[in-house]
């Protein structure tokens, strides 16, 4: 293959793979943010105290985290196929992408959560704060950096699900690497794409990291 | 302004019960500096949280400024509107003091305000307003990780006054604090006390804090106020604990056939030359073997350990000469390692015992 043959291949797998990973990315952290929190408020000694809801969320989340994702995949197809339309495709596959990923951000949630010091969220209280409000006001913004680095996380790991999406009818650079790469033994292409992988997964982290270094420099760690 | 009455709080730890609070009468003037003194594991933090049901009392009442708090908890386990709305108006301050990193100085102090659902730029005039108050009027941008311990805590307690409250609850506010800082903290809340006229509930394991601002204090042992009272009449109470506590004297008797008396002055009695009248209408000799001079709340006390000659039935018309100048004497049974004894009651009454038989 020329170099001319490959661009176009090349770029549309690269917007392909974006888009998937955007998206994915966007619904993952709407539901799964809420998850999170549900986790720790829910859990002994949180201000919610509820162990059949905490247990429900905990057995979903172990359930979804511990299930391959090539086999989620094709489990939702038919879940997909209502929600989208079809199961082909990059739009198909914000669906599976975002399931997997849910239960993993989820848990990254719950954990950052937890390290916000219990001392702020009795002193929101003690102010008269509600539990939204502690929410709003204490546990996120506080967890904030944590939570940054834990949403880059998980675009990483989205990143990798989406390469494997493309064995099952997904578009993006991992279904061009095994259409033209693997099953043409054409090697030279195969390599130019796991570089750009390679040059997205860097980016992705250098961008959380400088994001996590900003918000931390409001003199948060001295304290 | 303060009421507890009966106030328990037993908690589940694996199976097992622990009893916190075990019936509570505590009782805060208006206007008054009010310090619960005790070691850790004594009950005093549960004692606190259970005045704003941060902490929900297993059983007892909560009054303050005349609202029955325990009666708008409810069931629940969360906090209903009425008593959120009634701990805005109960500022707190913390050990630690708690305060939220991502935001400056300034912002910390308006969250309170937020909750209460007050306007943007009246939120700014009221932070900036008790941020001079405090002290801080230079501070306002700056971060908390910026800032020293004690500038931490005059945030706190900036914070802890945005909601105009009349009651103040200080959670050990100066334990984590240098002697210099906890000085100059309490010397504000003292400030604050008598400019505000607000009612400031402390807890604390440091008898300097006691003696440095409070008005009157408690002593709390296992979950049981076992001593309580002005800080005045608790030095004018025989036997106290307390005031032992807050005017150590030591020295032990230089010999058998000897009588240790601790002397406590305060009022008219200090400025008296009690002892060496003592000494020249008995014709005995007197070593002084310790003494302790303070003022605490505004008036002269002080405490003086003599050891006169003999033993103590030989001594009983000096140590009534002494009570009749208005003094408090106390014969101290040195073989007991300095717990004063009363000498009217029965040697075997201790303070706690007596606090118990009540």
């Amino acid at each position: 293959m020329t170099w001319s043959e490959m661009q176009p291949l090349l770029s549309q797998g690269t917007v392909d793979t974006l888009y998937m990973v955007l998206w994915s990315a966007l619904v993952t952290v709407l539901v799964g943010l809420p998850l999170g929190v549900l986790l720790v408020l829910t859990d002994k000694g949180g201000l919610l105290r509820s162990t059949v809801v905490n247990k429900v969320i905990g057995v979903i989340v172990n359930i979804g985290r511990s299930l391959p994702f090539i086999i989620l995949l094709i489990a939702l197809i038919p879940f997909t196929t209502w929600v989208v339309g079809t199961f082909i495709g990059p739009t198909a596959m914000i669906v599976p992408l975002a399931v997997g990923a849910i239960p993993f951000f989820a848990r990254l949630v719950e954990t950052s959560i937890r390290e916000v010091d219990h001392g702020l969220v009795e002193a929101v209280q003690s102010m008269g704060g509600s539990i939204p409000t502690i929410v709003r006001k204490v546990l996120l913004p506080q967890a904030l950096p944590s939570l940054v680095s834990g949403i880059t996380t998980t675009v990483i790991v989205l990143i990798g699900y989406s390469a494997m999406a493309g064995a099952v009818g997904g578009e993006g650079l991992g279904s061009k690497a095994v259409t033209y790469g693997f099953q043409r033994f054409d090697n030279r292409f195969m390599l130019i794409t796991v570089a750009l992988l390679v040059v997205i997964v860097t980016a992705v982290q250098l961008i959380g990291d400088i994001a996590v270094r900003l918000l931390a420099r409001r003199g948060r760690t001295a304290s | 302004m303060i009421t507890t009455t009966g106030l328990t709080k037993v908690y589940q730890s694996r199976g097992r019960e622990v009893t916190a609070l075990d019936g509570v009468d505590l009782h805060v003037r208006e206007g008054e500096v009010y310090g619960v003194i005790g070691q850790s594991g004594a009950g005093k933090s549960s004692l606190i949280r259970c005045i704003n049901l941060l902490e929900r009392p297993t059983s007892g009442t909560v009054t303050v400024a005349g609202q029955d708090l325990t009666a708008l908890a409810g069931r629940g386990r969360r906090a209903g509107k009425e008593l959120r709305e009634a701990r805005s108006r109960i500022g707190m301050v913390f050990q630690h003091f708690n305060l939220l990193a991502s935001r400056n100085v300034q912002d910390n102090i308006e969250l309170p305000l937020e909750i209460l659902g007050v306007q943007g730029r009246e939120r700014t005039r009221k932070a900036l307003e008790l941020l001079d108050l405090v002290g801080l009027a230079d501070k306002a941008k700056a971060y908390p990780g910026q800032l020293s311990g004690g500038q931490k805590q005059r945030v706190g307690i900036a914070r802890a006054l945005a909601g105009d409250p009349k009651v103040l609850l200080s959670d050990e506010a100066t334990s984590a604090l240098d002697p210099e800082t906890t000085r100059s903290i309490l010397q504000l809340l003292r400030d604050l006390n008598q400019q505000l006229g607000l009612t400031v509930l402390l807890i604390t394991h440091e008898m300097d804090v006691v003696k440095t601002i409070c008005d009157s204090a408690a002593l709390m042992q296992k979950g049981r106020i076992v001593e309580s009272g002005t800080v005045g009449g608790l030095l004018a109470t025989p036997g106290s604990e307390l005031a032992h506590e807050l005017f150590p004297v030591g020295g032990t008797a230089s010999g058998p056939d000897r009588t240790v008396v601790d002397v406590t002055f305060h009022g008219e009695a200090a400025s008296q030359p009690v002892i060496s009248q003592l000494s020249r209408t008995y014709n005995i000799d007197i070593s002084i073997l310790g003494a302790a001079m303070d003022t605490v709340g505004g008036k002269q006390i002080g405490r003086m350990r003599i050891e006169l000659p003999g033993r103590f039935e030989e001594n009983v018309v000096p140590i009534g000469f002494l009570r009749e100048q208005g003094l408090q004497a106390e014969v101290v049974d040195t073989a007991a390692a300095g717990i004063p004894v009363q000498t009217p009651a029965p040697l075997t009454q201790t303070p706690l015992a007596k606090e118990v038989a009540k």
